[in-house]
């Protein structure tokens, strides 16, 4: 299996080709099979999710579980949104984490573009001030921020959910780095063109860094859509009750009807795996640009 | 600068500005600068900046909430020392991270080799295998929570075909927290793999070539071609799994709550219950900077080793 024919000719050599692609057949189907084997088995808890939501009570709650339910429950869906207001949870959670996203990812571009481009006094200083942070973990914060919140009587508000996660320093580093890559040429030619930094920044920097904004905006939204300490501490109610923290009120109150909880957990789980399919090119952009940024 | 030359010569001609030279925007730099700025430094100075430096007054206090805060000096962090719980988050914690991140990391780099193989379609496994990372850790745990049930539950079940008498995973004290590890490797390995993956694609496949003609086994030439070539990104990895897996919190909350007894409790969740169920806001933010010591210290100490262990190709 691992030896080599010497009279197989050369192939040129492909950056993505690996040496195993010139491998047996046989090999090639094992690694196949591995693949599907251990895919399958990674989504095994997210499809038993599913599963487990369309039992009847009686399936989902006897003392011998089974998997595939007897036969299915459709209306568990309503029954769960009648148990617990998901509907307003999901639109708190694109509140919250469209909110977040939205601030960071416009005010992110706006100072990166300060600190890629244009000289004044004290850059050197601000920059190392949101890098400093950038190290600091949110837990550390939490506490100052609640007090801060809780003074400004900003608990359960919108303002007092968003405001405090939507300025962390990521968006602008790493929008920053990217700023730095753009050939200063490009915005030389607009000056030349009689265009102002305004209408550099927006027609020139702007449409070339989409994709990291995009990267950037689709990592934040997911990240927040996951977020449960914040909104655990400072939403108290159903009118901003996220998914996460409505998920963890629903478990303390119906802990063992796994129909249903299940069911809640599927609802709120769903569209964040449409989001992530339909994004999912610049969610892995945005796991490689971290790695790249954390050299 | 020009315009001295200028004025020093005054009988010679006005040299044309050569093409080249970088132009002026109109209007002030500073300005436009302070402009661009604002919108994010304010709100970054008070919401994120500001608490940073807040942390250290409020551990220095003794504060509820609903009774005037008192300074205290050092006292919050005296109190760590006798204070039981807090030893157990710590050693809860630490045994999480060593545990949690060699496994992922083992899982993240196997999966990524696999799938630069050269197989069709490797998105779509990407993709797939990466879900667990992108799903809401609350779901996925109740989900953990039932394939845990002792008796009949999925993975007692499986085990139970290998004549395994699997134990009451959530509240034992010996498994709670390996079935915590379980989960949360099944939830993050999908960030390692796809940074091995992109970091595999990048090694120029000459150098595979090259091992191969010299007559490198196939181990040879993961060890000495592979390994080295990976080992930025494995340090990347490893030093955000580490950060990561101190700051576990909302496994813990929702499939053990800490237990049984607090052979679960983690740093962060005691945070949290400190600051939030007892109220005890100064004693919750002089954890919170113990919390970042042990990260940075940790952190620190593996840019020490870096220079060691990790290979850069300048």
């Amino acid at each position: 299996m691992t030896t080599d024919v010497p009279s197989r000719p050369v192939v040129p050599a492909l950056p993505v080709v690996s040496a195993l692609r010139r491998s047996p057949v046989a090999t090639r189907k094992l690694l196949v099979f591995t693949c599907f084997l251990v895919t399958a088995a990674t989504l095994t808890p997210i499809v038993m999710m599913v599963l487990v939501a369309f039992q009847s009570d009686s399936e989902s709650m006897a003392a011998q579980p089974s998997f595939w339910p007897g036969t299915w429950h459709f209306d568990n869906i309503s029954r769960a949104f009648e148990l617990v207001p998901l509907g307003g949870y999901l639109v708190n959670t694109v509140i919250f984490a469209g909110g977040t996203t939205l601030l960071e990812t416009v005010t992110a571009a706006l100072a990166a573009y300060a600190f890629a481009r244009l000289r004044f006094p004290g850059r050197g200083f601000l920059f190392g001030i949101y890098l400093a942070t950038l190290m600091i973990p949110t837990q550390v914060t939490l506490i100052p921020q609640f007090i801060l919140v809780a003074k400004a009587h900003g608990v359960d508000t919108w303002a007092g959910m968003i405001l405090p996660h939507a300025f962390t320093a990521l968006g602008v580093f790493l929008l920053r780095q990217f700023f730095l890559s753009i050939p200063r040429d490009y915005e030389e030619a607009a000056r030349l063109d009689g265009a102002n930094r305004w209408q550099a920044f927006t027609r020139v920097i702007i449409p070339l860094a989409v994709p990291a904004i995009a990267t950037l905006a689709v990592f934040k939204f997911i990240t927040q859509w996951n977020n449960l300490l914040w909104p655990l501490v400072i939403s108290n109610s159903d009118s901003t009750r996220t998914a996460s923290v409505g998920l963890q009120v629903f478990q303390s109150a119906n802990g063992t009807q796994w129909n249903l909880l299940l069911m809640a957990a599927t609802i709120t789980t769903v569209p964040l795996i449409v989001i992530f399919f339909l994004t999912q090119r610049w969610f892995v952009r945005g796991i490689t640009m971290s790695g790249l940024g954390g050299r | 600068m020009a315009v001295e030359v200028h004025t020093a010569a005054p009988g010679a001609p006005p040299r044309p500005r050569p093409p080249t030279s970088p132009g002026r925007w109109r209007g002030s730099e500073t300005l436009a600068a302070w402009l661009f700025l604002l919108p994010s430094l304010v709100p970054f100075l008070i919401f994120t900046a500001g608490p940073v430096v807040a942390a250290g007054v409020i551990s220095l206090l003794d504060w509820n909430l609903f009774s005037p805060p008192s300074f205290v000096g050092l006292h919050n962090f005296a109190r760590l020392g006798p204070d039981p719980t807090f030893w157990s988050a710590l050693v809860n914690t630490v045994y999480f991270t060593f545990v949690t991140v060699p496994l992922t990391l083992l899982v993240s780099l196997a999966l990524a080799l696999l799938l630069n193989q050269g197989l069709k379609r490797i998105a779509v496994f990407r993709s797939l295998l990466l879900l667990p990372y992108a799903t809401i850790s609350v779901a996925v745990a109740f989900v953990w929570i039932w394939l845990y049930i002792p008796h009949g539950g999925l993975i007692n079940s499986l085990l139970g075909a290998f004549g395994i008498d699997g134990p009451a995973w959530l509240v034992s004290d010996t498994w709670a927290m390996p079935a915590l590890v379980a989960m949360s490797v099944w939830k993050s390995f999908g960030f390692g793999m796809v940074i091995f993956l992109a970091g595999l694609q990048a090694i120029p496949q000459q150098l595979y070539e090259a091992a191969r003609v010299d007559g490198a086994s196939p181990w040879r030439s993961f060890r000495d071609v592979t390994l080295p070539l990976l080992s930025p990104a494995m340090f990347f990895v490893v030093v955000t799994s580490v950060i990561s897996s101190f700051q576990v919190f909302d496994q813990a909350l929702v499939m053990t709550n800490g237990g049984p007894g607090v052979h679960t409790t983690t740093l962060v969740m005691y945070i949290y219950q400190t600051g939030f169920l007892n109220y005890e806001q100064g004693y919750a933010a002089a954890q919170s900077i113990v919390l970042f010591a042990f990260i940075a210290v940790i952190t620190g100490m593996q840019f020490l080793l870096q220079r060691r262990l990790v290979h850069y190709d300048n």
